[in-house]
């Protein structure tokens, strides 16, 4: 008598899984690795792993409308004659004018000072645009230092070091030939129509020792009078956040693996940098143990989505925050009101991540004069102002919750963490428990 | 002439003082002593001063000059005249690395030998080295002309797009992309121009032999992975 086996539901492999499979088909029919825009897509820890407490008999808390809930904050003020006042403390990350359209650019100006706070250039230089309508611009000086020129650096209100960011630290600038037009073309002295991968490395100095050097001929040029930024992908916190002190700088940006970009391989996005969750403690850690918390001041970026995000950054010790992906969904970004065009780009709305092609239908990260022209930089500078009011006017709500005057007096004692990665992130107790991994008793 | 003593006077009083200086200013030649290797003397000036530098300086020298006529009587540290717009630099002695960095303008002169880097991802400046340069010059470099009068180290013109490189040595290799290229009358003319600017003569441009772009990697094709 044979052995007959019984059917059984199909099961599919958790190891190879659907997307693995595609994955391997399409690198297998293409030869080339995946490029692709945004920040990463997996899990990761994150806010979302930690709740606030909020008052009880041992903290009482703040009226809601009625008591003062302070939100401004002030970058620079370290070394700069001119430090950046901003009115909240969430500001717009650096977004190349290349990478977006003219309108999108412009719609960030707009409202990032209908909200009182800075937005930032990027890789390819300040177009006019962008200054006109960015009451608080920051210059970014970068690698690659297309478009960098005196004047320039002169009519920045700050100026932002950029050695890497999180989507990708140890990574390059990369913009497709789709994209490179006339005129972005000539602000980054490039032929037309070109790849352009712009170097993962600065020119002209290399480690902390050359940076201190970089940074004074930087602050002699400007007359020592900007505020002088630093921004790191999320990798070594601790050493990176001490190295920028020492080399002089007035602000550390870590930006953690959530950070999104124009365009970069899948497989750095999801494989290289630490989750946002994870930089904050050991960056603060690091300015406490030199005495500058608070002096040099931390903005942490990568995958800020709300005013609950923007607490608790600031309750582990930020300064500020910094977004970009989220600010361009406020402008319209994977809208599904564009959901048809979606469709025949092969995606849908929320997935759409090609920023790289230029063919966004909504306009925000393309050069095609047509599609560029969906975007109305008025109304999505409104977008973007309400939506920072609404983190605003959230964190706020959370920080009088905890009884707190000013969103800078939120404190780790304030949070507790919901797993026990987030703990040992963090340092913050485990919900329930007065302990988290690393500390010596439970 | 204003003369800034760096024995005495503050990097911050000579940086302030040039660019305090208001085009059209009667006091516009500068005279600095005593450098003694001090990092960015002389930088962000954005008026035609002429500087004279009377010693050896470190990192930047010149750095972001726009429009200043800056000679310096020694060497240099890394990255003189970095991101330069316009205007003129001539280093007496040797280079350090990365010299003319990312420039987009203006002239550098190097009567000595310049180090590694030098016109690294240069994007408009005219360079003209009277020694040898070092490896992995004109690490993409976009634009403008690098005339070397001596040898040029390894990987030159390294993934390089539309800059010229001219060397009348001999040069060690080539970098990804960068090939040689045929010297037509045009070239000759830009390698007199040069020559003649920065005060060099007897030296015939037909001894050059230029290097650009191959033009093959700029638009990725798996066929090329290699030379990524």
């Amino acid at each position: 008598m044979s052995y007959v086996n019984p059917p059984t539901p199909p099961r599919k492999s958790a190891t190879f899984d659907d997307a693995t499979l595609a994955e391997i088909r399409r690198a297998a029919a293409t030869g080339i690795y995946d490029i692709r825009g945004g920040g990463t897509k997996r899990k990761v820890p994150n806010f979302d792993d930690l709740l606030f407490l909020g008052a009880s008999m041992s903290r009482y808390p703040l009226e809601g409308y009625r008591e003062k809930c302070e939100t401004n904050v002030v970058l620079g003020t370290r070394y700069a004659k001119k430090p950046i006042k901003l009115k909240i403390p969430i500001t717009i990350a650096g977004m190349s004018f290349g990478a977006l359209s003219a309108p999108a650019k412009e719609a960030l100006g707009r409202g990032a000072t209908l909200a009182g706070t800075s937005t930032t250039t990027g890789d390819g230089g300040m177009t006019d645009g962008e200054r006109a309508h960015s009451q608080i611009l920051v210059y970014q000086y970068l690698p690659s230092r297309y478009g960098m020129n005196l004047r320039d650096l002169r009519r920045a209100d700050a100026i932002e070091v950029v050695i890497g960011q999180g989507a990708k630290p140890g990574g390059g600038g990369m913009l497709l030939g789709q994209k490179i037009s006339d005129r972005v073309a000539e602000m980054r002295t490039l032929p037309k129509g070109i790849d352009q991968r712009s170097a993962c490395r600065h020119p002209d100095w290399t480690g902390p020792d050359d940076l201190e050097i970089k940074i004074t001929e930087l602050r002699e040029i400007t007359d020592w009078e900007k505020p002088i930024y630093v921004k790191v992908g999320g990798a070594r916190p601790y050493y990176d956040t001490a190295l920028a002190v020492k080399s002089g700088a007035d602000v550390i940006v870590i930006d953690g693996m959530q950070g999104g970009t124009a365009a970069t391989q899948d497989v750095f996005i999801e494989h290289v940098g630490l989750p946002t969750l994870a930089c904050i403690r050991p960056a603060v850690q690091a300015l406490q143990e030199l005495g500058m918390h608070r002096k040099v001041q931390l903005v942490i970026s990568g995958g800020i989505r709300s005013g609950a995000d923007v607490a608790k950054a600031l309750a582990l010790g930020a300064d500020a925050v910094s977004i970009g992906t989220a600010a361009l969904v406020a402008l319209g970004d994977n809208d599904p009101r564009w959901e048809e065009e979606y469709q025949k780009l092969g995606t849908t709305a929320g997935a759409y991540d090609d920023w790289h092609e230029g063919k966004d239908p909504a306009g925000i990260t393309t050069q095609e004069p047509e599609l560029a022209a969906r975007l109305d930089p008025v109304s999505g500078g409104r977008r973007l102002a309400n939506y920072l009011a609404v983190m605003t006017l959230e964190a706020q709500t959370i920080a009088r919750a905890c009884g707190k005057s000013h969103l800078h007096n939120l404190e780790p004692e304030d949070i507790c963490a919901l797993t026990l990665e987030a703990a040992a992130m963090t340092q913050v107790p485990l919900a329930g428990t007065n302990w988290f991994p690393g500390k010596g008793t439970f | 002439m204003p003369t800034f003593d760096l024995s005495i006077s503050s990097l911050r009083e000579l940086n302030g003082a040039l660019h305090r200086v208001e085009e059209g200013s009667n006091d516009i030649h500068f005279d600095i002593v005593n450098p003694r290797g001090h990092h960015a003397v002389a930088v962000g000036v954005s008026t035609h001063l002429t500087i004279s530098i009377n010693g050896s300086v470190g990192y930047y020298c010149a750095g972001m000059n726009d429009g200043a006529d800056i000679v310096i009587h020694g060497s240099v540290g890394p990255g003189v005249a970095e991101n330069m717009m316009s205007g003129t630099v001539v280093v007496e002695g040797d280079a350090s690395q990365y010299a003319g960095a990312t420039a987009h303008g203006g002239l550098l002169v190097i009567r000595g030998n310049a180090s590694s880097r030098c016109g690294i991802s240069m994007k408009g400046i005219d360079i003209v080295v009277q020694g040898n340069i070092g490896h992995m010059s004109a690490f993409m470099g976009q634009a403008g002309n690098l005339v070397v009068l001596g040898n040029a180290g390894d990987a030159l013109g390294d993934s390089i797009y539309e800059a010229r490189l001219f060397v009348r040595g001999r040069v060690e290799s080539l970098g990804s992309d960068c090939i040689e290229k045929e010297m037509r009358a045009e070239h000759h003319e830009i390698i007199a121009d040069l020559l003649r600017r920065a005060g060099i003569s007897n030296v015939d441009t037909a001894e050059f032999r230029r290097y650009g772009s191959a033009r093959k990697l700029y638009n990725f094709h798996v066929d090329n992975a290699d030379a990524y």
